[in-house]
This record gives structure tokens, sequence and C-alpha cells, in this order.
């Protein structure tokens, strides 16, 4: 006790305390009497200002972000729209104010007391809705008869508007009205109901982003609902603007050469994971979301055969076909099955137990390695090597490359593809492997099943020296006024299973495949590029049971699918593609020129 | 080993308060937004009651506790409270223009609410060791000087000066409770009363904005004006009885500033009236006046000055927030303890009244 306190004992403090318990109450005290005079004595006149008979808040949407490409080539901006409104306790006479009306804009008054009457039990002071968008004609005519239309108003709103119709349609996604689902979570905490907000691709992915801040205004009005002051305004904060990885004049020449067939392209800068190109056929215009569809029209959308709402880069699964002998390839060389010498003879057929397994090229390929198995494409060759691998190393190699897995592509709902294993098969149809299904999945069939993205992945890896990057559209984010918020990440997710021999004997093949006469792409040659890549024909009936051959007279549904992948230049690669046509029958027929003709525009600037 | 004394010396009137002005609080709270539809209300309200109840959890815990060991962990929790404090500059989420909170995982914090209490219990100890009769001097006054000025300075860098000026307060409450020699105390009030013009020009310019809008509310009724006037017109709207639970209009307009956080008071006086907020005051005083009586009961220094330190920050918080809601000072950001939306403030404010609530137990442990 004496070391702790000195010479204070505790009754000193307690004198101390008693003087302390003083200040208190008389500060509280202020505080009473000051609630005394603005509650009781001022309380009637606050009462008054506070009614808010006269005072109205009018909310001001913030314009939403634009979206731009990778050269600021302005993609998606905003429209003014102009709604009609009414508050109908506001106009004198109700049904007078509405005949007036519908004579300024040619709408019966019985259809616009319907909207009122869908309000009724609430008529307040709240707006009404009478006319979405009603154009710069009516919004005159409106106008000029303002003092005859106490109560009615006009309000400007920000509509999207996607200034290339169905150009990347797919990539830029569409707006919608949020469900009661999203406007009570926390995803989109200051989404309202009738807002819109971004349903698909990069509108919804970067909702957050590109919708800004709603504000107010508070006004005085007089008796007829005019606004005689406005008392205080919040602006609005505008959206964040977001600019795209997309080269808005390769996308087109995308969509312009994939006009009149049915799939995808999808292009990237091997180099970081930038999507340059992301094309779908059929394609759609967002613009009819804008103001909403009928329940027709949606169905129609849904209903169509060749799924125009579905991104087929992202989320069609294919079968990838002799694109796939770049990972059996890649297995057997690192595995050791094979060399780079190792030849296996083609007599055009394959005799795996009671069963032929036959090569596309019914006279064979006679003695090949595996550089000319890739360029020529030799199913023999592979069928030999997916035999030694058997199936889990093949699956554990397609996993390295990227293959089974969501590339992380920052689009939602990405579909996964399919690395069949053992137990998958069991899980999937409680069956055991068969050894001979082996076969078919070293040449890209059978249960296999990758998207567009997931090969441009794997061929800008092969590209790249194996790094692999995650795909990516976002070049950066910027504020309305220009200044930049953040940038894109170029995100390495790492390196394929191989080793850089390894890599450079696969690269040779691909590039025999296009630069000499007997490889499968030679149509896809140039003089100036030196282009390397891999076509793919995916069987859509399985080839045994048509061992008399698919020939171009079977009907349209059953001619396989065209693949084709490729990387350019061979030396320093700048662009990577993806092209599946569906029902093109050939790769180097139907896909490869597609590819041919992008590289030129991109790397020669020609079209 | 436990002592049964422990629960005889239990001071439910404090944990009554509590639970009672917390009720209030998720009453006006859940007007509050309830009517602002900008917000996600539920969760709001929900959050509010998640760290109300682990404020509670950790109260009881602290209890098991003698509240005499922060004696000596008193300058490990201020050296963590200024560590806290320097790194929230460094990887602070930034919220309207200022650093203050720092996000662990799931959990956002505000660590200059910890670092008023670290500053309680570091001056407590202090105090309590060289206190005498004749007050302070200068040369003993230097490091309790420098206690406050390391987080005083982290927390106007943020800027936060709200909370800055608090920790000031609380620290000038308990010096002049020890006693300042009549000598030093002339010379500091001197020295104070030339570097108050100078600090006008180290503020920022929407500090001083508020504080010429508060000398003249009418200057700029448009901008700055525009809290004071619309908080005074939902406090005064609600008239001797109040407008009722969720009938307040200015309220409902989202007129009101800050409706759920600082600026909640409002909300409660519109609908409750002269009635319910004189209550409320009336519940805070008994609040005050019993932290002071747990400070009086206690025997030894280092818990008179501690209980001291508390209810002094509880009492400058209610008083800044009312004083501000009402129009009778600037506006800064102070919450309201216990009814302010804010999970730091709350589990900060329910922390500090479990240690009144330890010292008032152990009062009869004097060695």
């Amino acid at each position: 006790m004496k070391i702790y306190t000195n010479s204070v004992d505790i009754e000193w403090y307690k004198q101390r305390l008693i003087m302390m318990v003083f200040i208190v109450m008389a500060a509280f005290a202020i505080l009473v009497i000051r609630l005394f005079y603005l509650q009781v004595i001022e309380g009637e006149e606050f009462r008054r200002l506070s009614e808010n008979n006269c005072i109205r808040l009018q909310s001001i949407d913030a314009p939403r972000g634009l979206i731009f490409d990778r050269h600021s080539e302005m993609l998606v901006d905003n429209r003014p729209a102009f709604d009609l409104s009414i508050i109908p306790k506001d106009t004198s006479n109700l049904n007078q104010t509405l005949e007036t009306l519908s004579a300024c804009i040619q709408v019966p008054p019985e259809e616009l007391m319907a909207e009122i009457k869908k309000y009724k039990g609430d008529l307040s002071y709240k707006p009404i809705l009478l006319k979405k968008d009603i154009g710069r004609d009516l919004l005159a005519a409106v106008e000029v008869h303002k003092y005859s239309l106490p109560g009615v108003f006009v309000d400007i709103k920000p509509l999207r508007h996607y200034i290339h119709k169905e150009s990347a349609a797919h990539l830029l996604g569409y707006m919608g009205e949020a469900s009661a689902r999203e406007i009570g979570g926390l995803q989109y905490p200051e989404v309202r109901s009738g807002d819109y907000i971004g349903k698909f691709g990069v509108e919804k992915i970067y909702e957050n982003v590109l919708r800004g801040k709603r504000g107010g205004r508070q006004v005085e009005v007089n008796a007829t609902g005019q606004v005689v002051r406005v008392i205080d305004t919040v602006d609005a904060i505008p959206g964040h603007n977001v600019i795209l990885t997309l080269d808005l004049p390769l996308q087109r020449k995308a969509e312009e050469l994939l006009k009149d067939k049915v799939g995808a392209v999808v292009a990237m800068d091997p180099t970081n994971g930038e999507i340059l190109a992301m094309a779908n056929s059929p394609s759609f215009d967002q613009n009819i979301f804008v103001d909403g569809l009928t329940t027709k029209e949606w169905q129609d959308l849904l209903s169509n055969p060749h799924k125009p709402m579905v991104n087929k880069v992202t989320q069609g699964e294919y079968p990838p076909a002799s694109t796939y002998k770049i990972v059996t390839a890649i297995a057997g060389l690192e595995e050791g099955v094979i060399d780079e010498n190792t030849e296996f003879y083609c007599p055009g057929f394959y005799k795996y137990g009671d069963r032929i397994f036959q090569c596309w090229r019914k006279g064979g390929h006679g003695h090949v390695s595996v550089v000319k198995a890739i360029s020529m494409s030799c199913d023999v060759f592979f069928y030999q090597v997916g035999q030694k691998l058997g199936i889990e190393k093949l699956a554990w190699y397609a996993k390295g490359c990227g293959l089974g897995l969501p590339t992380g592509i920052n689009l939602d709902r990405e579909a996964e593809g399919l690395v069949p294993t053992i137990s998958w098969k069991r899980q999937r149809f409680g069956q055991p492997w068969h050894s001979g299904e082996t076969l078919s999945i070293a040449i890209g069939q059978g249960y296999n099943l990758a998207t567009p993205v997931q090969m441009v992945a794997l061929i800008a890896a092969v590209a790249n020296d194996g790094v692999r990057f995650k795909p990516t559209v976002l070049k950066s984010v910027i504020t309305a006024g220009g200044k930049q918020v953040s940038s894109g990440e170029h995100k390495i997710t790492g390196r394929l299973p191989v080793s850089k021999e390894v890599l450079d004997i696969v690269k040779k093949g691909l590039w025999e495949a296009v630069n000499t006469t007997s490889g499968t792409a030679w149509i896809v040659h140039l003089k100036t590029i030196e282009v390397c890549g891999k076509t793919g024909t995916a069987q859509l009936v399985s080839r045994k049971a048509s061992d008399e051959g698919i020939g171009s007279d079977d009907p349209r549904h059953l001619q396989p699918h065209a693949w084709f992948v490729a990387f350019a230049p061979y030396e320093e690669p700048k662009i990577a593609i993806s092209v599946i046509v569906e029902h093109g029958e050939h790769g180097s027929s139907a896909a490869g020129p597609i590819a041919r003709e992008l590289i030129k525009q991109y790397l020669l600037n020609e079209g | 080993m436990f002592d049964r004394r422990l629960i005889e010396y239990f001071d439910w009137v404090l944990l009554g308060v509590t639970l009672l002005l917390g009720l209030m609080g998720m009453g006006i709270l859940y007007s509050a937004v309830a009517a602002g539809e900008i917000i996600p209300n539920r969760v709001l309200f929900i959050k509010q009651l998640i760290w109300f109840g682990a404020g509670l959890v950790l109260m009881f815990f602290s209890f098991l506790i003698n509240y005499k060991n922060l004696d000596r962990w008193g300058i490990w929790l201020y050296i963590a409270s200024i560590a806290l404090l320097a790194s929230v500059l460094v990887f602070g989420k930034l919220v309207g223009g200022s650093q203050r909170w720092l996000v662990l995982g799931p959990v956002t914090m505000q660590p200059s609410e910890i670092a008023k209490l670290a500053v309680i219990i570091f001056l407590a100890k202090y105090y309590a060791k060289y206190s005498n009769i004749n007050g302070m001097s200068l040369r003993e006054l230097i490091k309790p000087f420098l206690i406050v000025l390391i987080p005083f300075m982290l927390i106007v860098k943020q800027p936060d000066l709200g909370t800055a000026m608090l920790i000031v307060l609380i620290a000038a409450s308990m010096t002049i409770f020890v006693r300042i020699e009549r000598r030093t105390l002339i010379s500091i009030m001197s020295v104070c009363i030339v570097t108050i013009p100078l600090i006008w020009f180290l503020l920022k310019g929407y500090q001083k904005q508020r504080i010429l809008t508060f000398l003249n509310p009418d200057r700029d009724p448009l901008g700055a004006g525009y809290h004071i006037i619309q908080s005074k017109i939902a406090i005064g709207s609600g008239m001797i009885t109040g407008k009722g639970f969720l009938k307040g209009t200015q309220n409902v307009l989202s007129f009101l500033p800050e409706q759920h956080t600082d600026f909640i008071l409002s909300v409660l006086a519109e609908e409750w009236g002269f009635v319910g907020t004189g209550l409320i005051v009336l519940i805070y005083l008994l609040l005050i006046v019993w932290g002071l009586n747990i400070a009086h009961g206690c025997r030894e220094p280092f818990g008179v000055i501690l209980s001291v330190g508390i209810t002094s920050m509880l009492f400058w918080q209610v008083f800044i927030n009312i004083a501000m809601v009402m129009g009778l000072m600037p506006v800064v950001g102070v919450p309201l303890p216990l009814i302010s939306y804010g999970g730091s403030s709350v589990i900060t404010t329910i922390i500090s009244i479990g240690i009144l609530i330890n010292i008032n137990m152990r009062r009869f442990m004097v060695d």
C-alpha cells in the first residue's frame, strides 16, 4: 500500500470523485435543456418543416460504366431514355389530366388508368411510371403541354446501348431486372427492386464495378407538384469504366468468318493470357434485353437448337479430337514410352485384341515418328502410344495440361470439360474400364470433352515454353474521369508437365503440320508468318459403327465437328487461337482457314 | 480458489443498464435501417446483434481474470495497439477518404478503438504510481504526454479527428482527476491558448468546413450544413411523444445522414419524442454516475483511476455524440456507445463496462 500511493490516500480520491459527479450532472443538464428546447419549445416549427407534403426525394440514377476494347474503342455506352411518370395526388383532376396526356402521347386514357390502378391502396406521393422510353417526339409534345399536366413529369434515365450489335454479345453479356434473391443478398448491397443489373458476361462479373452509386435530390414542391426549390442534391457517382483485352477489329473479323456457321473462336495472347477475341455463332442482339423482352422472345432464344445464348467458348464442351494428340505426344515422350526417333508402321488400321481401330487415312501413313505423326495426325501412331501409357497416365498429363478443370477465366458458369479415368467411369456408369477405350482417348475421342478456351490455353502454353497463363478479359478499370482504378492481372497458373526438349519436338510437329505439304493443315500456311497448329475432327458417330466411312452425304447433324488450334509466329508467338465449327466436317477445311485469316489480320494488319 | 464474494459483489445494475441500452439500440437500429432502402437492412441488424453477443461473451470470460493484471499487461497492450495503428496506415482499408479499418479475414476492426482503452490502462498504471496530494508536476507529465501523443498522431493521420480528440479528452480528464500542480496547470493552459489557433491551419478542408458550418449552419444549407439542419429537424419534429416506432419521416426519406451510425439519436428523437430521448439520456447518466460510484467503492489507486478513465471515455462519447446531433457541437465522427451501429465500438464499450464490473467484483481484495 505504501509503495503504491505515496502520500495519496483513498479518501483524497473520493473527494475528487464527488466533484466529478457534479461536472457530469451539469453537462447532462445542458443536453436535456437543449433537447427540451428543440422538441418542446421549437417542436411545432420543426414538425411543420418535416411534414413530407412539400419535400420530395427524387432519385438520380448513376450512369453505368462504359465498356471499351483494348484500343479504347467504345463497345457499350448509355443513351438517355425518357420515362413518363405521374403523382396522382398532385393532379387536381386525375381524369382530366389523363385525357390531356393521352391526346399528347396517343395512348388511350383507359390504359394509363390501368397503370395507376395497379398501385391502388397506396395512392401516395410516390411517382407511378406510366410509359417507359417515350422517345423525343412524344417528349416534345408532353413538354409543350406541361402546364395543363399537373402531377405529370418526365424522368431522364440512362439506358444501356450496345454499339456493335451482336458483336461479342456473349462476352459483354446483358442486363435484366434484379430478382428478389439478388435484391436481399450480400452480393449487390445497393440494388433495389426494379433495378437492372448484369445477368451474364462482363456486365454480370463486373456489376459492382460498373454500377456506380445512386444519388438523390431533395426538392420542395408546390401544390401542383412542380419543383419550386431544390433543397439539396447528392450527386450520383458514375460507375467505373471497364477496358477489356478484346481487340475489336479481330473480334469483328472472327464473327464475319463464323457467319452462317455454328461454332466459336477464341484468340489469346500466349505471353499473358489476355483474350483478344471471343466470337460465337449464332449470336444475339443484347439491345433487346434493354427494354425487357417478352416471354416468347426469350423462349425462342432458349429453344434455338444452335443455342445462341450459350457462350460456346467457355461453356461448349466438345470431344477435342486430334488436337488432343498434343497431350498424348507430351505424355509419351515425357514417360519415355517413345522418343523422338521411335517409329511405328501405319497400314491404315491398328489391330488391338479382336478389334480393328481405323486410321483416318485409309491407305495408312507408312513408317512415322512422333513429329510426322503430329503433322499428319496419324491415329495408328497415337493408338500405340496411348496403349503403352495406359489411361491413368494419360489422364494425369491431360489434367496437367489444363483439361478437365476450369481455366479460371473471369466469366461466369465456365464448363470444366472431362478427362475420363478408371474411377470416373466406375462412378459414372458403374462399369470397369476397357483397355480398348484408352486407344480412343489417346486420339481425343471417347469420353473426352474440352472447351475452346481450355484448348486455347493449352496451345498458348505450348507456344509460351510451357508457362500457363490464366485467360483474362480485363485490361483495366478506370473512373469516369479516366483515372486508373486497377489493372487486370496476368496470372501464371502453372507449367505444362513437360521439359523444354520434349516441347520442342511437339512444336516441330505442329510446325510441320502447317508448313509442309504433307501436313494436315497445309491449307493454313502463310508466306510471311510461320504458323504452328493442329487440326481435329471430332467424330459424332463412333468410327466402329460406321466402318463404311463417313461420307459428305451423311445428314448435317451427324457431320463431325471441326477443330483447329494454332499459334503464330513460331518464334516469339503473339497469338494463340482455337476454333471450333460444329458439323464443319474437317478441321483443316472448315476451321483452319478461319484461324489463318485471323492470324493474318492480327499480325499483318490485313483483312 | 474461487471466492464466493465475487458473485456477491457482482454489479447487476451495470449489466442491466448495458443490456437495456443494447435492447433499445436494437429497436432504433431496426427503425433506422428498415427505412433506408439503400442499405441491406436485415444484414446490418443481424451483424449488430452478433457483435453485441460477442461482446457479452468476451465480457463474461474477462470476469475470470483479475483486473489488476491489466497493471502488468498495460505496456504490452499499449505497444500492440500502436503496432495496429501503424499497420492500419499501411494495410488499412480506405473508406470515404480515410484509412481506419483493418481487415483480418472476415473481421474488420478499428484499431483506434483498442488504442483508446490501451491509453486508459497505461495512464492509470502511471498515475497510480506517481500521483500525490500536490498534483503532478510538469516533469511528471512528460511521460503521459508522450503516451497520448503517439496514438494521437497516428489516428490524426488516418484521419479520424473525432477519435483523436476523444483520446486527448479522456487523458485530460484522468490527469485533472489526479490533480495538476497549480503552476503547471497555468503554464499548460497558456500554451494551449496560443497553440489552438495554429491547429486551424493543420485541419483538412472538410474539417474546417464542419467547424465553420457549426458556427453558422445557414452558411451552406445545401452542402455541409445539411447534416445539422436535417438532424435538428428530425429531433425537433419528434416533439413530446414522438411520431411512433417506424413512423419517422425524415428517417424514411433517407434524408438523415449516417442514420444508423453517428446520427442514430436523431432517429430515436424523431420517433420517441422528448419522453423517450430524455429517458435514454437519463439511462446514460445513470451509467456514468454508476461508473464513478464504482471508483468510489474501490480501495486501491489503480482501480480508482482505471474506472475514472473508463467512465470518462463513456461520458465524452455520450456527451459529444448527443451534443453533435442536436447542433451544439461541430460534426465529429463519434458513435453513441451501445446504440450506434458498428462492431468495434460496441465490443470496446461492452469490454470497458466489463472492466468496471470486474473492478467492483474484486473491491474486497485489498492486499
